[in-house]
C-alpha cells in the first residue's frame, strides 16, 4: 500500500506541477523525472525486479540506452 | 553405431552446470522476454513521439485545451489502484486464500474495464469535438500512443478475464499460482507504460 501511496501522491504533485506558471524546460524536466520515478516503482517492487536475479534485470532494461542512442541520435538535427 | 550415438547424445544435452531459464521458470522467463519486446516497442513509439514533438513543437496545444486532463487523471488513478488489486490477488494466491485471490481478480478485471471504458468515453468526446486522427500531428500521435496502449489494456482484460475463470476452477494453488504471477507482470507493465505516456501525452 505505500507504493500505492507514493504512486497516486506524485501524479497529484503532477497535476499540480503542469500548471505552474514556470518556464517549460523546468516543468517538462520535472515532470519527467517523476513518470521515471513512478515507473521503476512499478518496475522494482510490483514486478519485483528488486528481487529477481540480475540476469533478469538487464533482459528488462537493456532496451532503454537503445531508445536513447535512437532519440540524441535523432534529436540532434533539430538542436544544431 | 553405439559411439555415434553417445556423442550425438552428449551434444545434445544441456550443459549440467548451468540453471536453465535465467534461475526463473519457463513462463515467468517467457513473458519477460515478451516484455523486452514490448518496451522496445513502446521506447521506438515514445522516441519517435519525442523527436516529432521536438521538430514541430506548434503542432501541439498547451496542456488541457484539447485533451480532458481530469478525465484522465481519474483514469491513471484507476490503473493505479487496479496494479495494487493485482498485487493483492498475487498475495492471496502465494497464501493459498483462494476467496481473496478470487475477490482481487475480479477487482483487477472491472477496475481494468472501468479503464478501456473511460478512454472510450474520452475519444467520442473528442472526436465530437473535431480532434480526430488526421488533425494533424498531435491528433495522430495521440490516437496512435494511447491507442495501442487502450489495445494492450483491452488484450490485458481478456487475459485477466481467463486467469479468474480459472482461479474460480481452483486451478491456482498456494504451490503452484504461476499463471497469476505471469498475468500479474504484463498488468503493471501496462500500468508502467501509462505512467509515462499520461505525463508526456497528457501534461507535457
Amino acid at each position: 500500500m505505500l507504493i500505492w501511496f507514493f504512486l497516486a501522491a506524485l501524479t497529484a504533485v503532477e497535476l499540480s506541477v503542469a500548471f505552474l506558471p514556470w518556464p517549460k524546460h523546468i516543468i517538462v524536466l520535472i515532470l519527467v523525472g517523476m513518470a521515471f520515478w513512478k515507473a521503476a516503482l512499478v518496475g522494482l517492487y510490483y514486478m519485483h525486479l528488486r528481487f529477481e536475479p540480475n540476469r533478469l534485470r538487464i533482459l528488462a532494461i537493456a532496451p532503454l540506452p537503445l531508445f536513447a542512442v535512437l532519440v540524441l541520435a535523432v534529436i540532434t538535427e533539430y538542436i544544431w | 553405431m553405439a559411439h555415434t550415438a553417445a556423442i550425438h547424445e552428449d551434444v545434445m544435452a544441456p550443459p549440467r552446470t548451468r540453471a536453465a531459464g535465467a534461475g526463473v521458470y519457463s513462463e515467468k522467463l517467457g513473458m519477460w522476454v515478451f516484455l523486452g519486446s514490448e518496451v522496445m516497442f513502446f521506447t521506438g513509439l515514445i522516441g519517435s513521439y519525442v523527436i516529432l514533438r521536438f521538430a514541430h513543437p506548434d503542432s501541439w496545444k498547451p496542456p488541457g485545451h484539447v485533451l480532458n486532463i481530469p478525465v484522465t487523471a481519474v483514469n491513471t488513478f484507476l490503473l493505479i489502484c487496479s496494479s495494487v488489486t493485482m498485487v493483492k490477488a498475487f498475495a492471496a494466491a502465494q497464501d493459498g486464500i483462494q476467496r481473496a485471490l478470487r475477490l482481487w481478480l475480479v477487482a483487477t478485471v472491472l477496475i481494468g474495464a472501468s479503464f478501456v471504458g473511460v478512454q472510450v468515453y474520452e475519444y467520442t468526446h473528442l472526436i465530437e469535438k473535431g480532434f480526430v486522427p488526421s488533425e494533424g500531428l498531435y491528433g495522430s500521435t495521440f490516437y496512435t500512443m494511447t491507442g495501442f496502449h487502450g489495445f494492450h489494456v483491452t488484450m490485458g482484460v481478456i487475459c485477466m478475464i481467463y486467469v479468474t475463470w480459472r482461479a474460480f476452477r481452483g486451478k491456482y494453488t498456494k504451490e503452484d499460482h504461476r499463471g497469476v504471477e505471469v498475468i500479474g507482470l504484463y498488468w503493471h507493465f501496462v500500468d508502467l507504460v501509462w505512467i509515462i505516456l499520461f505525463t508526456i501525452v497528457y501534461l507535457i
